[in-house]
Formats: structure tokens, C-alpha cells, sequence
């Protein structure tokens, strides 16, 4: 008991003063509650912001402008030796067959400077494109084709309207003499506006009208390839030890405290650690998914142990208890039993560590996947790029089309995210149990 | 034959002998030779396991050592001057042989270099043939070792449990092996750093110059490279105060929100969409950060009349913030939810709103885990790269103006180290030593949020 007596209001009193508070107290709660609800919206709104934005920019990167040109394939000129093959086409002028074609549809204009200013029309990789169009239908040489090629970076970012015609001459792009030209494409309706071949098909180019992600996805998918070879098996087999056998000793206590800690080590620092050891100390070459995939194994092994461990505690003693009890060894009990009814969640925290692994860009740049690279890796021991690195380098560049190209890039990027967080739902979803 | 299908060839050796011990372990069990102690699957995989497992330990060691010994008898080849040199000249030297093996043409090379290029190769064929009849010798001796063993009363079944048991082991110290990796490698070369520059002069130099390093070394003057880490500690710092002064109301309030008052349909719907946030790439935020939400920054500042830096620490710090919603939110999330429920009816039942509830017992009883969650988001932030990279700028600027471009520990580690370096550059080795400090720091956050948690958490029930 306390030595302090209670003196209390009289009840009258009391009811009082709880009447006067009670709108003041009312008004408050409505505060508080709008207060959560504001924070809420502004949640969402950034995320709307965030989404619309990349949208906005994105979808029209997911196009772009072609001139349709109506050539005609000279096989003299373009197979000089008549071989048809990748060699003997080189010796062809396949720039010259499409200059022919390109002046022609602008009247064949006259003069040096008016022809210069013709051919910034299309794209530098026109000529790359009639090459492989001849190499893969050779029965079309010597007819009359129409092909459609991309349009210089400029001419499409002024038909999308980010160039004005206003703007004077000098302050702008593209001269007036090509704006003439392309308005009088457009007038022959060559001009069209569709769905970027070169984004999806090309690779890394300082072009903006050909360059693509073929290489990089190419390169994320090695590197994811690699990173889920080495970080499923050692995840999961460390999860079983930790959970089904590790006694317990200071040697456990270490692993537990390590994985925790690398749980918590900023991403770079394992790019730094990749590019010391692996690179430096074990004189593997840069820029190749495999140093890639290691590095990224070892960063997202401490999710892939966290959610299996959580996985393999989930399942109900009594399944052990039941295995051992018909005579299982432990190990059976544990490959025969507990794992495959972990595996569920087992593979969803692979799925969320591998979506973590996609979207990872800082690593990677340490151990110089950020190179130029044009060619699509064809192993994981090739130089290659991945999808949020070059989404990186392109947001770097200069050109308006690029910023399309990014988003576009980043579209793409957002897509194999959101459908690997939807696959491990789904799964939890589907095989999930509850005991 | 390449390593890939060397390795492969052990495996189809491996596999072979499965069946093979599977077999004569079955035919002893339909022969008279008594009871098995182990199923015949067991002693398949012993034979399997004896055959493969030495066989690619080898093959590995190979792999990985042949190189670290091909440069030691490289040195050989090396002329005096270089071996008495420094670790540059003897790095230069073996990048020359490299590109002989190679076949990367630099035009003429020192007859030296050509001669240990030339025995570098040959190296290089001796040791494919060595690899190729010891790993394959090893496997099938090994194999054959472990088939012999096979009969009635060998228990394969322990032996496989126990290398079984071994291989699990090893596979979780792969976690503390990559925490010695991370540490040696930032230690060693940290170290090597502060033996060029004095660690006082790092730890509390206010400039940052290492771009002088250069002109430093060539003697032409023009400035002396300083390496004093505060201006970027600070930058660090101020970039995730701005971050969370932007995610710690949203994130708690929402968290509040969604644990106290959301009906579950809107929490069924809101939690997850909270969570894609937290999916977003960091470099889609880059891009966000220094594409959209920078210039808006500059543009509504300069109709203020205030001076913005295009690439001013507000911008990244904000977007920074928006990227640790979630982290906040679910954390408290969490911690709110574990409060027990007979907490807030003692509340109600004394009469108290729904809001004094939560202001005056609910989140007193939840600070330690809101605390160390707002640690937690530091420390995220402390160590997040790519926005910083893409929208902070890179002068080293000791400002606490929100406006200004500040710079941070991730974005110079990230600018040294990408691309080519020089080595033995204490430019180069500077990063190391960031990133010692970036480690240090990350990981004294996350000792003091687990060390709150511990000492203040109340236990209920």
C-alpha cells in the first residue's frame, strides 16, 4: 500500500471536466487519423508519380520512327563476287543503293550539301540492316523491296514533336533544309511509328535510334544463371545445417552473427570485394557474368538463408518426429521429409533474392561490367553487360532519345521484376500450408 | 579437353558409378550373401561420391591455383631491376606477359616478356594435360577405391550421411569465409593507404582532392591531392537526414495507420503496394532522382529566389526517402502489431480515444523496435549507391546546405574504382579505405539498433 491517499474529484466534477474535454479529444483523434491517411496518400503518391513518370517516357520509347524506302537490290552492286556470303557482301555498296533510293524519294536533290543533309535522314545502321535483310532472303536480288529503316535519332525526336520548328535554325538540330525533307516524306506517308525493333533485337550502340538491350538482358540472364547455381544450393544447405543439425557451439553463433552482419553490408562493398579477390587476386577477367553471378550469389545468400530457415522452422515437428520414429535416419528425415515440404518457401525467397539480384547495378559496376560492349555474350565467361547497368550508362547520355530509350529500357527492367514478385506470390500462394 | 567438359566427364564418371554400385549392391541382396545394412541406392552414391567429390576438389585446385603459380614462375623471366622494384613495375610487368599470352599485340615487346609469355603458354598446355590425366585418374581410382568397399555389411549409408553432413558444414562457413574475404580485402589495401597518407589526415581532413593526385606525381603543381573524408561523412549524412526526415513520418504514420485503423481489405491492398517500392531498382530511382525530381527541386527553388545546385543534395536525398518508406513502414509495422492487444484494451477500458491509445501506450511500448528500425533505414541509406551516384553530384563540398551538391562515401568509392585504375595509386587505395569506413559505420548501426532492441525490449505475456 501507498501512504498517499487518493483526493479524487467528486464524481459530479469529473463528469465535467470529461464533457468540456470531449470534443477537444474528438477533434484530436479525427487529426491523428487523418494524419495516417494523409501519410498513407503520400506513400502512394510517390509511387503513382514514380510509376507515371517512367510510363510517360517509356511507352513511346517502346516505338519508334521508320522511313519506308522502295530499293532496288543491284546484285552487281551489292555481291560484287556473287558468293552470298557474310564476307563477299562486305565488298557491296549497300549505302550507295540506299542513297539512290533515299534521294530519289526526295526528288533527287542537287548539290553537295543538299544530299549531306539527305542522308542524316537515316540511321548509320541502314546499311548493316539491307545486309541481313539480302542475307536472309538472297532470292530477292536483283527485284525492286521496300524496307524500312530507322530514322536518325534527331529527325525522330523532331517528329515527336520535342524539336520545335520555331526554335531557329542554329539553336536546333536539324536544319531547315532537313525538316523540309521530312516533311515531304511524311507527305509520300513513308514515315511510320512503330514498335523498336532495334530495342528489343539491338545491342549497346552510341546510337540512339539503334541501340538495344539484347545484350544486356542476354547478360542478366547469365548472370542470374549463375548467381541462382551458386546461391540455391549453398543457401539452402546452409539453412538445413543451421536449423536441422548445427549444435550448439561458438562456431554456430559465428555463422548466425556473419550472416546477419553480411545481411546488412551495403551492396558496393561486395563489388569492391568481388573486384579484390576474384578479379585482382584470382586474375579473372572483368566484365564477365560469371564474376558477376558470384558476386551477386554471395550478397543475396543472406536473404536465400533467412527466408529458408524460416521455411524449414515452419514445418511442424511432428514430421520429424513421425520420420524418425519409423526408423529414418536424421539426414533422411531431413532430404526424405522436412526439405520438400520446405521447398515452397525455400523457392520463394530464392525468387525474391533473385529479383534482388535483377535489379542490382552498384556491384556489378565495381567489377567493370559497365563496359562498352557490343557484342550479345554468348557464355558466362564472355564480357557482357546486365539490364539495370546499361539502363546506367544510357541514362548518362546525352541524346533526348536515349531518355526514352532508358525508360523503356527500365519498362522492360520493371516487368521481369514485378512478374518474378508475382511468381513467388503465387507459389506461396498455391503450395503453402498451414499445419 | 576444356576444364567445362573435364568437369563434365567426372560427373558422367560419377554417374556411372552409381549404377555400377547400385548394381552389385543389388545383386549381393538377391544373391545369398545376407541382409544389406545399407539400400543400394546408398552404396551407388558411396561409389559416386568416391569417385567425383576428390576428383573435382582437384580440379578446382588446378583451376584456381595454376595462375598464382604460372605468375610466381613468371618472375623468373623478370630482369633484376624490376624484381628490385616496387609492387608497380612488377604488376606492369605481368600485365606485358598477360597480353603475350594473350595474343594482345602492343607492338615490340621486351625479349623478356616475349620468352615468359612464350613459356606462360606452354605452362598453360602442361597443365591442361596434367589436369586431364590426374582428374581423370583420380576419379576413376577413387571410384574404383570406393566400389571395392561395397559388400554386405559396409554401412555407406553413415558414410554418405556424414559427408553429406561435412558438405552442409562447409556450405555454411561459405558465409564467414565471404565476411574474411570483404574484410581482407577493404583491411589490406586500407592499410596500404594509410601508410602513404597519415589515418589522422583521413579521419579528419576537411578536403577532399585526390583528382591532383596526377599533376601531383608528374610534379607540373597546380594543386597538392588532399584525402580528408569529413567533407564526404558529411555529405553522407546530410543526404540521409534529408532522407529521413522524409521517410520517418510517412513510413511510422502509415505504419500506424495500417495497424490500428485500416480495415484489412484496405491493409490487403496498401501493404503490398508499399512493398513495390521497396522492389524498385535503386538505379530506376537514379534515373527518377536526377531526371524528373532534380530539376523540379532547382526550378521551384529559383522561383523562391534561392540558389540550387542542379545536382543539390535535397533532390537525391528526397528520392532516397521515398525508397526507405517501406523499409520504415513494414519494420514498425511489426513492432506495432507485437504489442499485445490487452495493452490497448486496458487503454480503451480506461477510457482513452483510439489515438491516445496509440500515443500514450502503443507506440511508448513499441519505441525500442521503432527506434531501431529508423537506425536500421540509416544505415540503408548511409550505404545506398546508385541514387547518389546519379543525382548527387561529386565535388567534395563540406556544406550543410541541403541546396548545395554535397557528395557521398558510396558515390566516390563507386567513381575511383569504375573504370580504369592506376595502381598503387593512393587514389585508387583511397576507395578501399572508404569502404573500410562505409563497413564500419553500416555495421556499428546495426550493432547499436540490435543492442536497443535487446536492452529495452519489454516482454509481454
Amino acid at each position: 500500500m501507498t501512504d498517499r491517499t487518493y483526493q479524487g474529484l467528486d464524481p459530479q466534477q469529473a463528469a465535467e471536466r470529461v464533457a468540456a474535454s470531449i470534443n477537444l479529444r474528438k477533434r484530436k483523434e479525427t487529426r491523428f487519423v487523418w494524419l495516417g491517411k494523409t501519410a498513407v496518400a503520400i506513400a502512394l503518391g510517390f509511387l503513382v508519380l514514380l510509376f507515371a513518370g517512367i510510363l510517360t517516357k517509356g511507352i513511346p520509347g517502346l516505338f519508334q520512327y521508320y522511313v519506308t524506302l522502295d530499293l532496288q537490290l543491284d546484285a552487281q552492286q551489292l555481291d560484287p563476287s556473287g558468293q552470298m556470303t557474310v564476307e563477299s557482301l562486305a565488298g557491296g555498296d549497300f549505302d550507295g543503293v540506299i542513297r539512290a533510293s533515299l534521294y530519289e524519294a526526295l526528288g533527287n536533290p542537287e548539290g553537295r550539301k543538299a544530299k549531306r543533309e539527305a542522308r542524316r535522314l537515316i540511321s548509320s545502321g541502314s546499311s548493316q540492316r539491307l545486309m541481313t535483310y539480302v542475307l536472309d532472303n538472297p532470292e530477292q536480288l536483283g527485284s525492286t523491296v521496300s524496307i524500312q529503316f530507322a530514322v536518325d535519332d534527331d529527325v525522330d525526336t523532331f517528329l515527336r514533336g520535342l524539336i520545335s520548328r520555331e526554335t531557329p535554325e542554329a539553336d536546333r538540330r536539324i536544319s531547315d533544309q532537313l525538316i523540309n525533307y521530312i516533311d515531304a516524306l511524311n507527305a509520300q506517308g513513308r514515315i511510320s511509328y512503330e514498335i523498336s525493333d532495334y530495342l528489343f533485337f539491338g545491342s549497346a550502340s552510341r546510337d540512339a535510334e539503334m541501340a538495344g538491350i539484347r545484350g544486356a538482358l542476354v547478360g542478366s540472364i547469365f548472370t542470374l544463371l549463375v548467381c541462382i547455381v551458386i546461391a540455391f544450393p549453398l543457401g539452402v544447405a546452409t539453412a538445413v545445417y543451421l536449423e536441422e543439425m548445427a549444435p550448439k557451439n561458438r562456431l554456430t553463433e559465428i555463422i548466425e552473427i556473419n550472416i546477419n552482419n553480411l545481411a546488412a553490408v551495403p551492396s558496393v562493398v561486395f563489388g569492391i570485394m568481388g573486384l579484390a579477390i576474384f578479379i585482382v587476386a584470382f586474375g579473372m577477367p572483368r566484365s564477365i557474368p560469371l564474376v558477376g553471378g558470384i558476386v551477386l550469389a554471395l550478397m543475396t545468400l543472406p536473404t536465400i538463408i533467412i527466408s529458408s530457415r524460416a521455411a524449414i522452422r515452419a514445418v511442424p515437428p511432428s514430421i520429424r518426429d513421425a520420420a524418425l520414429g519409423v526408423g529414418a535416419s536424421k539426414m533422411q528425415t531431413i532430404m526424405h521429409h522436412v526439405l520438400p515440404l520446405a521447398m515452397p518457401g525455400m523457392l520463394t525467397g530464392t525468387i525474391i533474392g533473385m529479383a534482388q539480384a535483377l535489379g542490382e547495378t552498384a556491384p556489378l559496376l565495381m567489377i567493370g561490367m559497365v563496359a562498352f560492349i557490343v557484342d550479345v555474350p554468348a557464355g558466362v565467361t564472355d564480357p557482357g553487360t546486365v539490364l539495370p547497368v546499361q539502363i546506367f550508362m544510357w541514362a548518362d547520355f546525352a541524346e533526348r532519345m536515349f531518355v526514352q530509350k532508358t525508360s523503356a529500357a527500365i519498362i522492360v527492367l520493371l516487368a521481369f521484376l514485378i512478374s518474378m514478385n508475382a511468381a513467388a506470390i503465387l507459389l506461396r500462394k498455391k503450395l503453402e500450408r498451414r499445419w | 579437353m576444356s576444364f567445362t567438359n573435364l568437369m563434365l566427364a567426372v560427373l558422367v564418371i560419377g554417374a556411372l558409378y552409381f549404377i555400377a554400385g547400385q548394381r552389385v549392391a543389388l545383386a549381393l541382396r538377391s544373391g545369398n550373401a545376407g541382409k544389406l545394412h545399407s539400400l543400394p541406392h546408398y552404396h551407388g552414391l558411396w561409389a559416386a561420391i568416391t569417385s567425383a567429390l576428390p576428383a573435382l576438389i582437384v580440379l578446382l585446385t588446378i583451376v584456381i591455383g595454376k595462375d598464382l603459380l604460372f605468375q610466381f614462375w613468371a618472375r623468373d623471366y623478370f630482369p633484376q631491376d624490376i624484381l628490385n622494384g616496387d609492387a608497380v613495375d612488377r604488376a606492369i610487368a605481368l600485365a606485358k606477359v598477360s597480353n603475350v599470352v594473350n595474343g594482345i599485340d602492343f607492338g615490340q615487346v621486351e625479349p623478356w616478356v616475349q620468352s615468359a609469355g612464350d613459356a606462360w603458354i606452354r605452362w598453360e598446355a602442361n597443365a591442361v594435360v596434367v589436369a586431364n590425366s590426374l582428374v581423370l585418374a583420380v576419379s576413376l581410382v577413387g571410384g574404383l577405391l570406393g566400389y571395392r568397399r561395397i559388400n554386405p555389411t559396409f554401412r555407406s549409408r553413415n558414410n554418405v550421411e556424414r559427408i553429406l553432413t561435412w558438405m552442409l558444414i562447409g556450405s555454411s562457413l561459405v558465409a564467414i569465409l565471404t565476411t574474411v574475404g570483404i574484410v581482407l580485402s577493404v583491411l589490406f589495401e586500407s592499410i596500404r593507404f594509410f601508410k602513404l597518407i597519415p589515418p589522422q589526415d583521413f579521419l579528419f581532413g576537411l578536403e577532399w582532392n585526390p583528382q591532383f593526385e596526377g599533376a601531383e606525381r608528374a610534379g607540373s603543381g597546380g594543386g597538392t591531392a588532399t584525402y580528408g573524408m569529413v567533407p564526404m561523412f558529411v555529405g553522407t549524412f546530410l543526404i540521409s537526414a534529408i532522407a529521413l526526415t522524409v521517410a520517418v513520418p510517412i513510413g511510422l504514420f502509415s505504419a500506424i495507420y495500417l495497424a490500428e485503423y485500416a480495415t484489412p481489405r484496405i491493409r490487403g491492398v496498401v501493404k503490398p503496394l508499399l512493398e513495390i517500392l521497396a522492389g524498385v531498382p535503386t538505379v530506376v530511382y537514379g534515373f527518377f532522382a536526377a531526371l524528373t525530381v532534380a530539376p523540379f527541386v532547382k526550378s521551384v527553388g529559383e522561383s523562391m529566389g534561392l540558389e540550387v545546385a542542379s545536382e543539390s543534395a535535397l533532390a537525391a536525398g528526397l528520392v532516397m526517402g521515398v525508397m526507405i518508406i517501406p523499409f520504415i513502414s513494414s519494420l514498425s509495422d511489426d513492432v506495432i502489431n507485437a504489442v499485445p492487444q490487452s495493452l490497448r484494451d486496458a487503454a480503451y477500458g480506461l477510457g482513452s480515444t483510439r489515438s491516445e491509445a496509440v500515443r500514450q501506450v502503443v507506440l511508448p511500448a513499441a519505441l525500442p523496435g521503432i527506434v531501431a528500425a529508423v537506425i536500421l533505414a540509416v544505415s540503408r541509406a548511409v550505404g545506398e549507391t546508385m541514387i547518389v551516384v546519379m543525382a548527387a553530384g561529386l565535388a567534395a563540398n563540406l556544406s550543410f546546405n541541403p541546396l548545395d551538391a554535397v557528395t557521398t562515401v558510396t558515390s566516390q568509392i563507386v567513381t575511383i574504382l569504375v573504370g580504369d585504375q592506376e595502381f598503387e595509386s593512393a587514389k585508387t587505395l583511397s576507395a578501399f579505405a572508404l569502404a573500410l569506413m562505409l563497413i564500419v559505420t553500416t555495421l556499428a548501426l546495426n550493432y547499436f539498433a540490435l543492442q536497443i532492441v535487446k536492452k529495452y525490449r519489454e516482454q509481454y505475456d
